[in-house]
């Protein structure tokens, strides 16, 4: 069976500045992986590059995305094909109305995958639909994108999209962090209903917390720019008692 | 000045501008802005002008009242008018001197007191053929306790020059709305000054959207009179190619308790220069004056040139007055994020730059003028945007 993603020996930094090394990692289709490692390892430039974050910058690898080149593609095309990054810092884009926004992209998503552009009608049947599953309030609609939201707001706006542009691959990066509990239940509800045999989902999380809802089939270790381990769910536990030091070293003393 | 007849008043603002001449960059108020492109032309006035098309500009089925001027000529004229040239001061602007020594038809508005006039006046501009020059002279009265909403157009086809003044009184406890929304064609000049006077408790909103042109000048001077009168000045100016937008505003707080809110916001492609030099003076005598004024500019391209200039003389210490200004180019977080989610570069940057214009545009509170306004503004919008495909550092 076809792999969603396929990373291979992949180098890319931002600023002239190499920070991963050589990184190598597969996602099968339908599968939930997680990526956890300690602050400055890379986690963030790799969602960033993977989404094609201009500024960073790819010195050599592959990333192939159901068998095509991805890093060949713009941004936007990523999008389209189906990659979607819940980002971790969303940006605040005042003037720009939620609605317009999010209706113009899904309609440049389905019209890239061949199929009819939605109305206003249907866009707003559909956007309410999944609006609930988020928790989130209508009102969040007529303001500006992510305009005066809380970061708790932002990170389910994330979701939100996540739910209606429908991708086959979500990366999450840090979506958990600064959420309290119930906004990360619902984010990992949102999440959890994405999950089927035809999504992937790259969960990249600093801690374990996001894991207890979203339960991964994979958990990879970033440390200094490259996958150091690998196991199973129970990888993510073990790295919250014990912390990321003894990989570190475990790591080092393999080179 | 003692003169009262218009064809006085029109003698001596002829030599008036024989004395001042064409500006040179010399002076302050002109050092951004050479009118050597105007001034070395033979202009000529259009005897016979002709209805032949609106451009797209005719708001006749939305507003109340539509009047339509070609290269000066229209169906009213305000310089009989006793208040012709009262307030407009054509000893010190070149321009005023110029328009009022050759004024020719323009919209004579008088509200009577207390009238609340529905949905908005129209005044359309067109100008026609190169080598034509066109003076229109409007004058708007409003009485005490009136209210109006006035809009201008300009629009039209070839290298023309338009040279156009409004006096706007405003009476006691007034309310008057006034856009001027600047089409010319491209290669038109066009030079506008709208001149206010306000007494007690007015409010005044005086908005200038600049779009088309090739060179121009826009001039928006209020002088608050009467305490307690309000002033709002909103400006808009989106420029490509190597288009040359200069605007100037004068507020002169001259009695207390006045309000001033000033917004002008500027946004800049290909090798357009812009320019906004704003001038507020605060005299000993307003007291609890409360004025703010402010400038951002969004730099499209490389080549684009914005100069920003707010000034703030203040006689008394009794005020609260700020300014500010800022030049930006678009935010690259939020042009990512736009892409990220499958919106096209070029759609994305059209929406930034929209989402930048309108804190402007959506103050308009006439739907009519507010959609116009938004559609000239992407009718001019689409044809720069593909033209920056490079991405840095690739």
């Amino acid at each position: 069976m076809l792999e969603m993603l396929e990373i291979k020996n992949l180098h890319a930094g931002i600023d002239g500045k190499e920070i991963l090394k050589g990184l190598n990692l597969e996602i099968g289709t339908g599968e939930v992986h997680a990526i956890m490692g300690p602050n400055g390892s890379g986690k963030s430039t790799l969602a960033n590059v993977l989404a094609g974050k201009p500024r960073y910058t790819v010195t050599s690898g592959q990333v192939l995305y159901e068998g095509k080149d991805l890093l060949g593609m713009p941004t936007e095309e990523r999008a389209r094909e189906g990659v979607f990054l819940a980002m971790q810092y969303p940006v605040e884009i005042p003037g720009v109305n939620n609605t317009y926004f999010l209706k113009a992209a899904l309609n440049a998503v389905r019209k890239h995958r061949g199929l009819e552009e939605l109305d206003a009608m249907e866009f707003l049947q559909l956007a309410r639909e999944k609006m609930k599953l988020v928790e989130i309030d209508e009102s969040f609609m007529n303001r500006g994108v992510n305009e005066g939201f809380s970061g708790g707001e932002k990170k389910r706006n994330e979701i939100f999209q996540m739910a209606v542009l429908d991708p086959k691959l979500a990366i999450l990066d840090e979506t958990d962090s600064g959420l309290d509990i119930d906004a990360l239940r619902v984010v990992a509800g949102g999440v959890n209903t994405l999950r089927s045999e035809k999504h992937s989902v790259l969960v990249i999380t600093h801690y374990q917390r996001l894991l207890r809802y979203l339960i991964p089939d994979s958990v990879h270790v970033l440390a200094n720019g490259q996958i150091v381990k690998s196991g199973g769910k129970e990888l993510a536990e073990e790295l919250e008692q014990k912390g990321y030091d003894w990989i570190e070293t475990e790591a080092a003393a393999a080179r | 000045m003692s003169v009262t007849v218009a064809s006085d008043i029109r003698e001596q603002a002829a030599q008036r501008f024989a004395q001042l001449g064409w500006p040179s960059t010399k002076l302050e108020e002109w050092k951004y802005t050479n009118v050597a492109p105007i001034s070395r032309v033979d202009w000529r006035v259009d005897e016979h002008p002709k209805l032949a098309d609106t451009y797209g500009a005719s708001l006749a089925e939305r507003a109340s009242r539509e009047l339509v001027f070609v290269n000066g000529r229209g169906p009213t004229s305000a310089t009989s008018h006793p208040l012709f040239a009262k307030y407009a001061d054509y000893m010190r602007h070149p321009f005023v001197a110029l328009n009022t020594s050759h004024a020719q038809d323009g919209a004579l508005i008088v509200i009577p007191d207390g009238e609340l006039v529905e949905g908005f006046i129209h005044l359309l501009f067109i100008g026609e053929g190169d080598g034509i020059w066109s003076h229109p002279r409007n004058l708007i009265v409003v009485g005490r306790n009136a209210q109006v909403t006035i809009v201008e157009s300009y629009v039209g086809r070839g290298s023309y020059f338009t040279n156009t003044v409004t006096e706007i009184v405003a009476g006691d406890g007034s309310v008057v709305d006034h856009t001027r929304i600047e089409q010319e064609s491209p290669e038109a000049f066009h030079v506008g000054t709208v001149q206010i006077h306000q007494e007690r408790a007015s409010s005044v909103t005086a908005r200038t959207i600049a779009l088309g042109g090739l060179l121009v000048r826009s001039e928006t001077n209020v002088a608050l009179t009467g305490e307690g009168a309000s002033a709002t000045l909103d400006g808009l100016f989106v420029l490509s190619g190597r288009q040359h937008v200069d605007n100037q505003t004068l507020i002169d707080h001259a009695r207390p308790h006045c309000d001033s809110l000033e917004l002008y916001k500027g946004i800049l492609d290909g090798s357009a220069r812009g320019i906004f030099d704003g001038r507020i003076i605060v005299r000993p005598d307003a007291v609890k004056t409360n004025s703010r004024q402010t400038n951002h500019n969004l730099l499209l391209s490389e080549t684009a040139i914005v100069d920003s200039k707010p000034t703030l003389e203040i006689h008394n210490d009794d005020v609260k007055c700020n300014h500010g200004s800022t030049i930006g180019q678009l935010d690259e977080d939020a042009m990512f994020y736009l892409r990220a989610r499958g919106i096209g570069e070029n759609e994305a940057r059209n929406l930034l730059v929209y989402a930048f214009a309108s804190e402007i545009v959506d103050r308009i509170k006439t739907d009519a003028v507010r959609e116009q306004v938004r559609r000239a503004m992407f009718a001019h919008m689409p044809d720069r945007l593909p033209e920056r495909r490079e991405s840095p550092r690739e």
